[in-house]
């Protein structure tokens, strides 16, 4: 580890008059990789929308490298990769096309059948994501995250409706991430799976911190 | 910017050109909305001197659906968002999606004004190219601001309701320009030669200031949406 890469600071946020985080203050080192679990509603996703900015905070602070994240969002959003529920897929267009179009949005020149080939995607399938399956879907959005190469990696739910081979190629993927340098955060339900890319574990519940501790290994 | 704005455009068009049916879609209701006006009119002379504000009328309700459309294929998987993470610049995103929008509402112009002549037994007497300029800069004026207040209704449960609510008081000084001149390039005679170029100049001060502003607004809405 290299110094400290993100900081929260009694970071809370609310949802109308409910608080979904209620002061979350927590520090995450350079290239460490931290799977955040709880039940459903206890903050997660909240948590890592707020750091990828797609959320603004309502109280406290968050830092990424040093620097307060919502003023500096323009700067520090091109090392931050969110895989959220959501997937940012467009589907009338092919897993070909939306690598493609994201590659162009981002300036990178990437040929995606690479990546198509590495998440387990026939290359060369021409038909719209629209045709696809969830889990086709989910593959699609994790190698668009690959395209980013980002710096800090939030996944989501990744092993969301995939099956075996999905989920071991979430894990294979969020190890490489790590392996490059990339700090992980892992918001996840299927802890088996995910302690083989952390070593931090932070247990949420209704959007307090309540557990933090070393991934458990056999 | 430009090399997003570009990258946007591209994403737009090729969004398009895989779902046709889109466009043809909004070109037959348009469609549908002008043989109504024709089969309405009370007779032909005066259907021939409604020729221009029945082609915008089409146009102009038409747009709504071409609009609405533009976010939802942004919507369904939350694409937009995706575009403001990556980071996508929010002017690009909106001169992207604006000029598009300018693109496919004079395609869908440029089919359904042959069909306006006809069933109106109008032509273009005046100046052809004052014609074209005002179906260009009628169709660009009126994709900036429906551009913009997409945005603030794509989100909105019934989008399809609000946003004629919304853009319909914004365009409609302008329309009523691009109508005029139309109808006065159609007509021909020296009446044509000499409030025609007028009518086009109140078109372009509408069109600077919907793209000056929709440029401006657009990432303060995006970033709070």
């Amino acid at each position: 580890m290299h110094g400290v890469a993100i900081e929260f600071d009694q970071v809370a946020r609310r949802f109308g008059p409910r608080w979904a985080l209620g002061g979350i203050t927590l520090s995450i080192g350079a290239g460490e990789g931290v799977m955040l679990t709880g039940p459903n509603g206890s903050g997660k996703s909240t948590l890592l929308r707020c750091l990828s900015t797609a959320l603004k905070i309502h109280h406290g602070e968050i830092r990424v490298g040093g620097q307060e994240l919502w003023a500096n969002r323009q700067t520090i959003r091109p090392s931050i990769g969110f895989l959220s529920h959501a997937g940012y897929l467009y589907d009338d267009l092919s897993g070909a096309d939306n690598l493609r179009v994201w590659a162009k949005l981002g300036g990178m020149t990437a040929d995606p059948h690479p990546l198509l080939e590495r998440v387990g995607l026939p290359p060369k399938r021409l038909d719209p994501v629209r045709t696809y399956s969830q889990g086709m879907r989910r593959r699609l959005a994790l190698a668009r995250l690959m395209l980013q190469k980002p710096k800090i990696v939030l996944l989501d739910e990744p092993y969301t409706a995939l099956d075996a081979d999905g989920r071991r190629l979430v894990t294979d993927l969020a190890r490489e991430f790590r392996e490059s340098g990339a700090t992980l955060l892992m918001a996840t339900h299927l802890v088996s799976y995910a302690s083989e890319a952390c070593d931090r574990h932070i247990a949420l519940l209704d959007g307090k911190l309540v557990d933090d501790a070393p991934v458990e290994t056999e | 910017m430009i090399r997003q704005t570009w990258a946007v455009l591209y994403k737009e068009l090729l969004t398009e050109l895989r779902q046709p049916a889109r466009i043809s879609g909004i070109f037959f209701f348009a469609l549908a909305l002008v043989l109504l006006v024709g089969v309405a009119s009370p007779s032909g002379v005066v259907l021939q001197k409604m020729a221009g504000a029945t082609l915008w009328l089409g146009l102009m309700l038409a747009s709504t659906r071409a609009l609405d459309q533009s976010y939802q294929v942004e919507l369904e998987h939350n694409a937009l968002e995706g575009m403001v993470l990556w980071p996508v610049d929010p002017r690009a995103v909106y001169y992207g999606k604006a000029v598009a929008n300018a693109v496919m509402l004079l395609l869908v112009c440029c089919a359904l004004t042959p069909f306006v002549l006809a069933m109106c037994d109008a032509g273009i007497a005046g100046n052809k190219l004052l014609f074209v300029a005002f179906l260009a800069a009628g169709c660009s004026g009126l994709a900036a601001p429906g551009t913009l207040f997409g945005l603030i209704t794509g989100q909105a449960r019934g989008s399809s309701v609000l946003l004629p609510l919304l853009l319909f008081p914004i365009v409609v000084p302008m329309l009523l320009a691009a109508a005029r001149g139309t109808m006065l390039v159609m007509e021909g005679g020296p009446s044509a030669e000499m409030e025609g170029p007028g009518w086009l100049k109140v078109l372009l001060v509408f069109n600077l200031l919907h793209w000056s502003l929709g440029g401006i607004f657009y990432g303060y809405i995006i970033e709070d949406g």
